[in-house]
């Protein structure tokens, strides 16, 4: 008896993953994707060059950051808490997020902007659903094109970054140099702080003095690791990093990102309120 | 034995399958632990963000019409789950499996949906997913 259920289960998985790698391969034809496991050793990194589509090396799922930036997840552990200052810390208690270990139940307590389909800004768009991202890259400036809300903003290799800008921006003013062949390093300010704008989803609090520093190393061809840290010395006592070498890799040059299979991720109010009215309400969520 | 082997088998391939959500509210308000079969007539499809929003009549024993409202997921991650826009449509008879929302009122959460034609569209969600 053991020994047929260990066979019918063997059958199974053999047709389970039969059918997954057919799957997946309708997906790639689809999407335009390669099949990775086939290809040879990844090529040098190129010279000064981040350009193309990228995507978590560990799957959409790691880019998401559902529970706060990657490297500091909200969790509870202290080694994950920011050091808050205590502006910092009265900000924080004044935004009331869906996730995190401070997550407001039922929903409709929360005060995230990104429920009003604000926009996420700077740098509240490197931390939430990084799945698919591409650089587009000229001598002049890097553009770089979010997936969620189809936003974008420009990284600026030709000039300096100014001591301060006139005024702030929901995506800030970044200015980008090569630290050797294969590191770009942004420093990005004048960004929408506190209150229009959060950090992450778990409601930390950013500022508008406040410094972001991403910093691009394309390790090889293929891959490339990512680190942001924030100063921001209005709501935390020393800077922090929130991304730690989080891993991208290279998709195909013809992925079809912005085509026929990918779908948009658009925050339309129409949207919001249809979702609230039916699922999101009081009448889900009521005791 | 089997049935124990074959749950085992499910929640491998569920696992493998599941890619994350668009994480836009918390899940607290759902028995995730509960499913709750329906047979019903689709009355509106909306494959929209943050999760697409399918209603449903399901006739009750006692002849009443049950008017139901289930999420499903964003159509970034629906796609992957083999789902478009078209899936649906006003009048289908479906059968649909939700995770109930814990106060009784008739609103859920999808598991599956077998559509007319006896194809099956799964809409499993993991923690990694719900972020909780």
């Amino acid at each position: 008896m053991r020994r047929h259920s260990l066979v019918l289960v063997g059958l199974l998985a053999f047709v389970t993953f039969g059918f997954m790698e057919a799957a997946r391969s309708q997906r790639s034809q689809q999407s335009g994707a390669t099949d990775n496991t086939q290809k040879a050793p990844s090529a040098p990194a190129p010279s000064h060059d981040i350009s193309g589509i990228w995507s978590p090396a560990r799957g959409p799922g790691a880019g998401i950051q559902a529970n706060g930036v990657a490297a500091m997840p909200d969790d509870g552990k202290p080694e994950h808490t920011p050091p808050y200052s205590a502006a910092g810390l009265k900000a924080l208690q004044a935004h009331k997020p869906l996730y995190g270990q401070r997550a407001v139940f039922p929903s409709n307590l929360s005060n995230d902007p990104r429920d009003e389909c604000d926009p996420l800004g700077f740098p509240r768009a490197d931390f939430y659903q990084i799945r698919y991202e591409q650089f587009v890259q000229t001598d002049r400036e890097i553009v770089v094109l979010y997936e969620y809300e189809k936003r974008w903003r420009s990284i600026w290799l030709d000039r300096e970054l100014p001591k301060e800008v006139p005024d702030t921006r929901w995506y800030g003013y970044s200015v980008g140099k090569w630290a050797d062949d294969n590191t770009l390093v942004v420093q990005t300010i004048g960004f929408n702080g506190e209150p229009r704008a959060w950090l992450d989803e778990t409601g930390r609090p950013i500022s508008d003095e406040a410094k972001v520093e991403e910093r691009f190393h394309r390790g090889d061809h293929d891959s490339m690791d990512w680190t942001v840290t924030i100063d921001d010395p209005q709501m935390y006592t020393k800077p922090w990093v929130a991304m730690n070498k989080f891993p991208m890799k290279l998709e195909p040059k013809d992925f079809d990102i912005w085509g026929t299979y990918q779908q948009e991720m658009i925050c339309a109010p129409s949207d919001i309120k249809a979702y609230n009215d039916s699922i999101g309400g009081s009448e889900y969520e009521s005791k | 034995m089997r049935r124990k082997l074959l749950g085992a088998l499910a929640l491998v391939v569920m696992a493998l399958f599941s890619v994350p959500v668009f994480a836009h509210h918390g899940s607290a308000g759902l028995d995730s632990s509960k499913k709750v079969v329906l047979k019903g007539v689709v009355t509106e499809w909306r494959w929209q963000n943050p999760h697409s929003i399918l209603k449903f009549d399901v006739k009750s024993d006692d002849g009443t019409i049950v008017h139901w409202s289930a999420e499903a997921n964003n159509p970034a991650d629906m796609v992957e789950r083999g789902w478009t826009a078209h899936s649906i449509k006003v009048g289908d008879e479906i059968t649909v499996t939700v995770n109930p929302v814990k106060n009784g009122a008739p609103v859920g959460r999808i598991v599956q949906v077998v559509l007319p034609d006896g194809r099956t569209l799964g809409n499993s969600y993991t923690s990694a997913e719900t972020g909780h």
